[in-house]
């Protein structure tokens, strides 16, 4: 699971409806893995992530690079060397095995060979 | 690529060890998975550089087939880890990269993929092994979630239902090709070797976009 895919997942135990989003990180293993950078692709999704939740994750698992403030997308002046550290962040950090925890709730999700766990048992849903 | 180019490389995509009867597991055909994402990507350019999430992913084929047509990031959602172990050795032999999670999509909420995914491709279970409705909840959820369209399979006995419920939900509805799918019968109430289903292959966009 890459940083992308956790900036689209919630807590949703049956009555956790508020503060259960992003889910925290915890004794997670990470492995880099290079991939082709896409300027082009880091420019389309920065908009549209939740930064503050982001900038959170990446602080829990050490990453300290990324800004408090994302810098205007609109303008097209982000330079290379900004938008490599995003790559290296969003699309070759992968976390492998750990826990994402509820801030609300505490409902803890396992993360299995880079498989996030979403699934329920019948009796919290 | 070329929509055979695209159909052969597929051929190498591995399907179940054993499906699940009650999950209606049912490997997409390279064939049909091929025209579904080339037409997307052909006619529509819903599929290079965009988000692309695939809800049901089985085998991963629909997914692969996305990256092939670059695809700029995947994201798969499967109830069944058997299947998503699948899926998950499919992309790498194909060096594609997905990011996939265990998910059941009746209960998971869309809150926080909204906006985030421009296109959703998807075949889902068509709701025969009682489980009537989830073709619905899955698709209803799709066009909740995605920014720009939805590429989904359903059985042709359900078009006037299904452009009823589009109209109601908003979205410009278009049956893009009625295909046979080829169900093998793989299970032991099947008393064939396979038999063809009547499927649409529909295209549901967003008007706003």
């Amino acid at each position: 699971m890459r940083l992308v895919a956790h900036n689209m997942l919630q807590c949703h135990v049956k009555g956790c409806n508020s503060n259960n989003f992003p889910l925290q990180l915890s004794n997670v293993e990470i492995e880099i893995q290079e991939t082709d950078f896409n300027p082009m692709f880091l420019r389309n999704i920065l908009p549209k992530l939740e930064w503050n939740a982001l900038v959170k994750t990446a602080l829990q698992i050490n990453i300290t690079t990324l800004p408090n403030v994302l810098p205007d997308t609109s303008t097209d002046d982000l330079d290379d060397e900004f938008l490599k550290m995003l790559h290296r962040v969003l699309l070759e950090t992968h976390i492998q095995q750990g826990k994402m925890i509820c801030p609300n709730c505490n409902h803890v999700y396992a993360i299995k060979d880079g498989i996030p766990n979403m699934l329920l048992n019948e009796n919290e849903t | 690529m070329r929509l055979k180019d695209l159909e052969s490389k597929l051929q190498n995509v591995a399907g179940f060890d054993k499906p699940k009867i009650e999950l209606e597991q049912y490997c997409t055909t390279p064939h049909l998975a091929a025209r579904m994402l080339y037409t997307a990507h052909t006619v529509y350019d819903d599929i290079e550089s965009k988000v692309v999430a695939d809800f049901g992913c089985g085998c991963g084929i629909l997914s692969i087939a996305a990256n092939l047509l670059n695809s700029s990031y995947n994201l798969a959602l499967e109830i069944d880890d058997d299947a998503l172990q699948i899926a998950k050795e499919n992309c790498s032999e194909f060096e594609v990269d997905v990011d996939f999670t265990l998910t059941d999509l009746i209960s998971i909420p869309m809150d926080h993929l909204r906006n985030k995914v421009d296109t959703i491709v998807m075949n889902p279970p068509f709701g025969t092994k009682n489980n009537k409705g989830i073709d619905m909840i899955f698709l209803k959820k799709a066009i909740e979630a995605a920014k720009i369209s939805v590429y989904s399979l359903h059985k042709s006995t359900t078009r006037e239902h299904i452009r009823k419920k589009a109209k109601e939900w908003g979205v410009e509805c278009e049956v893009l090709a009625e295909m046979k799918f080829d169900v093998p019968m793989m299970y032991k109430g099947h008393k064939k070797k396979s038999v063809d289903i009547e499927v649409d292959f529909i295209r549901f966009a967003k008007k706003s976009y």
